[in-house]
């Protein structure tokens, strides 16, 4: 079971030494294909919803209607995915709607689309800015009505799962996972209706439903609901999407809170897991779990560059070709590599290579438990991965995995375990996270997080380096303390959560090239986020604090300049400094302009060229030529 | 190239008491030694032992004394014989005076290199201190180590004293352990001496650092608190993984007479338009190209430069906020360390009156850094306070990267509460994990924590260094194995679980954890390709180690029929392995039966029929084998070999019942009667 020598299977393959990584793990990554179906009955309009609760009183805020938190929710999942998974293809899809277009042309179904773009296609530029406009023009491009209503045959529903059915026949069920997600605040929608046109109705809509999961298609309901009016889903839709006990009490977990906490929930319920790897956890000889592995955490970086031909735009074909060095010969890309040793050339074979790093027998082998306050801060080298048992292959896993969890959060401890992965294989440290929910809204899901523990060979010894010599070192006196924990009160951010920032960097990325992929002139600028809150720290008692505190350190005639004398300047520095006094007096010796003038700055020295140099703070390297072409250039001639 | 250059003097206790060890002695410093050769191939090493039988030092001919100390190698610039000699030391006789050694290899350094080289001169103690240190001529021995330890001072020798204590020593008096440690400790005081107690041999290995880096600066200047304070710092990497040496890639065209061959390999990148693949597009023509979604948007590195995010150099403080709001797991990359500017005391003060509030309130501060001009991006950290507990360390921070929103991925997971109750761990069952987690404690009352990271080495490098000192000498030698200590890393302490058996079978029985054959796992396209790499990639363990599952079987063959066929039919890669090895065992058995002379083979049959059998039930196929079975019957009495069916009704061997399998739809009676009635009814 070696599956961590595939190399797809390697969290964290190293990208530096493989140009070719990026590109192929996108391709061969399982592909997305979704559907967005939104509900666009009037219903959906409705604002009777207060997007927060009346007595916090914020009246800026307009109510927000279902109809637009779905929009939000949706762009805000469109713009992430062109980020991070733009292989994947979507489809936005209304129905109830008073106009149609769609392929088979039912009534009360829209498809959302911009130019240069199948129904269901990789997102652009374009579709995500005119996504963003959309509903202003919605009312009259599309237009509203009512869901199915009495004295009608039509069904919007049953058309619209049927539509999205047919845009996502394309690509193969193997490769490609199909989704449909389904917003809509009406539990019931064939409510208005009765007798034997509604059990009719109902029978033919589930029907089509199951149609379409047999197909391998999975429906996702996205209910959105108001305190005063709970979506009520065993009414219909729990048929229609084939939930089961446990997944009901998961599902409506939402239900009576408040629409900002809905939104949490809807974006994070548009994401899919994916997971990274699999592997057992061997506890003790003839004891293994089964895991599975996410990368919760990761960096985004800004996507991969392609060399295009500047002439006419149109990408390269890199092509990489091997030399020998000695002969010039073209040669295939060996299996053989070597490191020099001992005025000696030692040759390996990458076979060789690979044995060494292959010091453990297993995938993830326990080694003991600590207690977590020995888990320092700068036990880290990169993002953690997370952990979730499976019960998939071995029976009782999930059972282990659970009151191991428990017992670790109990008494306070980690676990230590080595990972035997191809790549880098280390110690690692397994601590238990407990579920944490707010309003709702899962923050933390249940598992254990894998913290990956430096070597010695990685810890460096930077405190002891500036270690005193001279003896003890001070420390601060109990009133200075005292003063900095004033100080901590008044600048404390109360819920801070690493969620809170975006990137800047990143979004400055993205906006730029969405500006150029559209033409458009203007660049936005961008708010960083990131920057501190000015305002809050210039409120009087944050400055009396931090008044307060560093005349408790810095004494009370403290003042920026005289500070550059404390620190004292190293030897290094005080031979420049008085080198370059040096070059300046010598500097003035010389009439400049005449001899730049007669030309005659060539028959000076270096030495003497590198007076004028050093005393006008100009680099002095390069040769004779360079320096005095340096020297004309800076007196502008 | 040799601003770096340093001189390093290894001084080695080889006494008695130091035996036990000196394997492990041999195995660090002789890899020390190598990495110099390979990253800092101009420093300088000696060699001094004590405690050995004979004396040979300077000092000694000088002037007198200084008995058992023997400079085994002159300080040099490293070579493969300093390799050798280190992979040999020879077994003292006498107990060890370290301080004698000290003293010898000062001397050798003041000689060699007199007031230069400060800072890079740098001596290595290796002992375990239990042996006595000789009284001085006069004075008390502590006035005698702070002279000498002033003297090192002075002359700018640095000193690293790894002691070996705990498990690794031996009974010993325990006085003239208490005096040596408090000399160390003046030395510790008095100069920049790391001084380590270490209690395992893998702690030995992790202790002396093998590989000498400079640290860089990454950020000097103001940590913003406000506008109107700032706190000058300077930042390092506190934690860099030192990475797998890169090996070039190997050319065997060179003629072998070539002397100056350097054996390379180049790479070159061409770029060539992709209508004309002859044509190659020179640098000047290229144009960088960023994807957003199915679009290439082309942009010149000016164009970029120009409407990039550039960020202005500075650290700044966001705010401070509780501990708990940052969890362990948020932490990004490699870790920082943010110390006051040396020789700056008002910002040493700073430093330590904030991180001594915020470890006693609980609190950690929010920074954002940009560390240089130009650079393109900033960072979100948290600082967390480092609060030392030496006199002579100064207070300082660590910081830790935080993830920005995109970089976090929310998924959703069900709650464990969710699960079935078969999935629950009962009463005992959290019991018996609390006891095992209790029995596997790394970090015991009154002992010293094993496998802590500072002390423990990376095994790969180890015994890379170690294969590539073997291969120096024998180019044809295989991979060694991991060596026995560092084992230790990669496995569980066979000690520690055999001391308390009973609490790890208590847990074994608890959780029975068993192949489960009716959930069938899903096919994913990358667990097939996973599943062909890692065929070609086994490269067989050791054979205690081998799982037989997860030896890939695709035929029955003659050998082990039935190990091949419990392989076979528990493979879990794809569910068609299960018909696949009921078929392929079925097949075989008729073999067997329809082959054996005189009954030699029905023995054999039976086993195999047994353990379909018991593969069926597990499988729920009981039709597949009850089937045969009757088959079997058929064929055995056509073919006259009733035989066959009494040996198996002899045997006891009955067809699969309902109450073995749900699925069977044969009673109890049946099943039992079924071989029986037949062999009467043949009679």
């Amino acid at each position: 079971m070696d599956i961590e020598d595939d190399p797809d299977y390697d969290i964290f393959r190293d990208d530096e030494d493989d140009p070719d990584a990026q590109i192929s793990r996108e391709n061969d990554s399982t592909k997305e294909y979704v559907v967005y179906l939104v509900d666009a009955s009037s219903k959906m309009f409705n604002t009777t919803c207060p997007s927060s609760s009346p007595e916090e009183g914020n009246k800026e805020d307009e109510a927000e209607s279902h109809f637009q938190i779905a929009l939000s929710s949706i762009s805000h999942s469109l713009k992430a995915q062109i980020i991070n998974k733009s292989y994947d293809q979507v489809a936005i899809c209304f129905f109830n709607t008073r106009e149609r277009k769609n392929l088979q042309d039912l009534n009360g179904v829209y498809v959302f689309n911009v130019a240069d773009r199948d129904y269901l296609d990789r997102p652009t530029a374009r579709l995500i800015k005119e996504f963003d406009n959309l509903e202003e023009s919605f009312s009259k491009n599309i237009g509203s009505q009512h869901g199915v209503m009495p004295g009608t045959r039509e069904n919007p529903l049953y058309n619209a799962i049927w539509v999205a059915q047919a845009l996502l026949r394309k690509g193969s069920a193997k490769t490609v996972d199909k989704r449909i997600l389904l917003f809509t605040n009406e539990d019931d929608p064939f409510g208005r209706v009765t007798g034997a046109i509604k059990s009719d109705m109902t029978r033919t809509t589930l029907q089509r439903a199951k149609d379409t999961q047999d197909l391998g298609i999975t429906i996702e309901l996205l209910p959105l609901s108001c305190p005063n009016e709970i979506f009520d889903i065993s009414k219909f839709y729990a048929d229609l999407i084939g939930l089961e006990g446990d997944d009901l009490v998961n599902f409506m977990a939402s239900a009576g809170n408040k629409l900002e906490d809905m939104k949490d929930q809807l974006r994070k319920r548009m994401f899919t897991k994916r997971r990274v790897n699999k592997f057992k956890f061997t506890l003790v000889d003839g004891v293994s779990i089964d895991l599975n592995s996410y990368a919760l955490i990761r960096p985004t970086v800004p996507g991969s560059i392609t060399w295009l031909d500047s002439v006419t735009n149109r990408p390269l074909k890199s092509e990489r070709n091997f030399f020998c060095a000695d002969t010039g010969a073209l040669v295939e890309e060996s299996t053989t590599r070597f490191h020099p040793y001992k005025s000696q050339n030692i040759v390996f074979s990458t076979k060789e290579l690979s044995e060494i790093k292959r010091v453990a027998t297993g995938h993830l082998n326990l080694l003991g438990f600590k207690p977590l306050s020995y888990l320092r801060d700068y036990y880290n080298l990169k993002p953690s991965t997370f952990l979730y048992p499976s019960d998939e292959s071995t029976e009782g896993s999930m059972c282990t995995f659970i009151a191991l969890h428990r017992s670790m959060i109990q008494l306070n401890r980690f676990a230590v375990a080595f990972s035997g992965s191809s790549s880098r294989p280390q110690m690692v440290a397994l601590i238990s996270q407990d579920e944490v929910i707010q309003s709702g809204v899962q923050i933390e899901p249940p598992g254990m997080h894998m913290i990956y523990l430096p070597y010695s060979d990685d810890i460096r010894l930077i405190e002891e380096r500036y270690s005193d010599t001279s003896g003890a070192v001070t420390k601060a006196s109990d009133d200075q303390i005292k003063k900095a924990a004033d100080l901590i009160k008044r600048v404390d951010l109360k819920d801070f959560s690493v969620f809170q920032f975006s990137n800047p960097a990143l979004q400055r990325h993205y906006e730029v090239l969405q500006a150029l992929a559209l033409e458009e002139d203007e660049i936005p600028e961008i708010k960083d986020e990131t920057l501190p809150d000015e305002e809050g720290m210039a409120r009087p008692r944050v400055v009396r604090a931090l008044e307060e505190f560093k005349t408790s350190v810095y004494g009370e005639n403290y003042d920026e300049e005289s500070e550059h004398g404390t620190g004292k300047p190293t030897e290094a520095s005080k031979k420049r400094k008085a080198h370059t006094e040096y070059a300046m007096k010598e500097c003035e010796n010389y009439d400049w302009g005449e001899l730049a003038d007669t030309g005659k700055l060539k028959d000076l020295t270096v030495v003497e060229l590198k007076y004028y140099l050093s005393g006008h703070n100009l680099p002095v390297s390069g040769k004779k030529e360079a320096l005095v072409s340096r020297i004309l250039t800076h007196m502008g001639k | 190239m040799a601003r770096n250059k340093e001189a390093l003097l290894l001084l080695l206790d080889v006494g008695p008491s130091m035996h036990y060890v000196l394997p492990e002695v041999e195995k660090v410093c002789s890899m020390l030694v190598q990495k110099k050769l390979i990253y800092n191939k101009y420093d300088e090493v000696g060699i001094v032992l004590f405690g050995t039988e004979d004396t040979d030092n300077e000092l000694t001919t000088e002037v007198g004394g200084y008995q058992h100390v023997v400079v085994m190698k002159n300080s040099k610039v490293v070579d493969g014989d300093i390799v050798e000699a280190l992979q040999q030391l020879p077994r003292g006789t006498s107990d060890g005076d370290f301080l004698d050694a000290v003293i010898v290899a000062m001397d050798m350094l003041i000689k060699k290199f007199g007031e230069t080289n400060k800072g890079k001169k740098r001596l290595c103690l290796i002992t375990n201190a239990q042996c006595p240190i000789k009284d001085p001529y006069e004075g008390s021995k502590e006035e005698q180590v702070t002279t000498i330890a002033k003297q090192m001072t002075a002359h700018g020798m640095r000193m690293e004293s790894i002691i070996i204590r705990g498990t690794l020593s031996q009974d010993a008096n325990k006085e003239i352990i208490d005096e040596n440690d408090r000399l160390l400790n003046i030395f510790s005081k008095e100069t920049s001496t790391r001084l380590l107690y270490v209690e395992d041999p893998i702690s030995l290995f992790g202790a002396l650092k093998t590989r000498n880096i400079t640290p860089v600066t990454v950020f000097k200047g103001d940590l913003e608190l406000g506008p109107k304070l700032r706190i000058k710092v300077l930042v390092y990497k506190k934690t860099q993984e030192e990475k797998f040496p890169t090996l070039k890639k190997y050319s065997d065209k060179a003629p072998q007479t070539d002397k100056f061959a350097t054996h390379e390999v180049k790479v070159d990148y061409e770029y060539k338009s992709a209508e004309d693949p002859d044509k190659v597009v020179p640098p000047d023509q290229r144009i960088k190209g960023y994807r957003y979604g199915p679009q290439i948007v082309p942009i010149s590195s000016a164009e970029w430069d120009a409407v990039k995010f550039k960020p202005e150099k500075g650290v700044k403080l966001l705010g401070f906020t509780d501990s708990s709001n940052i969890l362990r797991h948020q932490y990004m990359k490699d870790v920082y360390v943010f110390i006051a500017e040396p020789g700056n005391t008002k910002a040493v003060l700073a430093v330590s009156a904030l991180s001594r509030a915020m470890k006693e309130m609980n609190k950690v501060a929010i920074l954002r850094c940009a560390w240089r001009q130009g650079q393109s991006n900033v960072v979100i950290g948290v600082l967390t306070p480092n609060v030392s507990d030496r006199e002579n360390i100064p207070d300082s921070f660590y910081f830790n990267i935080l993830p920005f929103a995109e970089d976090v991925r929310e998924f959703q997971f069900p709650s464990f509460s969710s699960f079935p109750a078969s999935c629950q761990p009962n009463k005992q069952q959290l019991e018996s994990a609390a006891n095992f987690i209790k029995m596997l404690d790394l970090a015991p009352d009154g002992k010293k924590e094993v496998l802590l990271p500072d002390f423990t080495p990376n095994p790969v490098l180890a015994r890379f260094y170690h294969y590539l000192d073997l291969k120096s000498k024998h180019p044809d030698a295989s991979v060694p194995p991991l060596d026995y200590t560092l084992r230790k890393i990669t496995e569980p302490e066979t000690n520690l679980i055999l001391q308390k058996e009973s609490v790890v079978d208590s847990f074994r029985r608890s959780f029975e954890l068993q192949g489960n054959p009716l959930k069938k796992p899903r096919r994913l396209l990358r667990d097939k390709t996973s599943d062909e790499a890692g065929k070609e990639n086994i490269t067989a363990p050791p054979a205690n180690l081998i799982e037989y599952k997860s030896v890939k079987v695709e035929n029955i063959g003659d050998l082990t029929p039935v190990q091949d066929f419990e392989a076979m039919i528990s493979r879990r890669d794809s569910p068609d392995w299960v018909l696949k090895a009921i078929k392929d065992m079925k097949n075989k058995i008729f073999g067997m039966v329809e082959d054996s002379h005189e009954g030699d083979n029905y023995p054999k049959a039976l086993e195999c029929l047994i353990a379909l059998r018991k593969g069926c039930i597990l499988e729920q196929e009981p039709k597949q084998f009850n089937d045969f079975l009757k088959h079997l019957y058929n064929f055995c009495q056509e073919k006259n070999l009733q035989s066959f069916c009494e040996y198996l009704a002899s045997k006891g061997l009955t067809l699969i019942p309902k109450t073995e399998a749900i699925d069977s739809d044969v009673t109890d009676e049946e099943a039992r009667s079924f071989l029986v009635k037949s062999e009467s009814k043949s009679d």
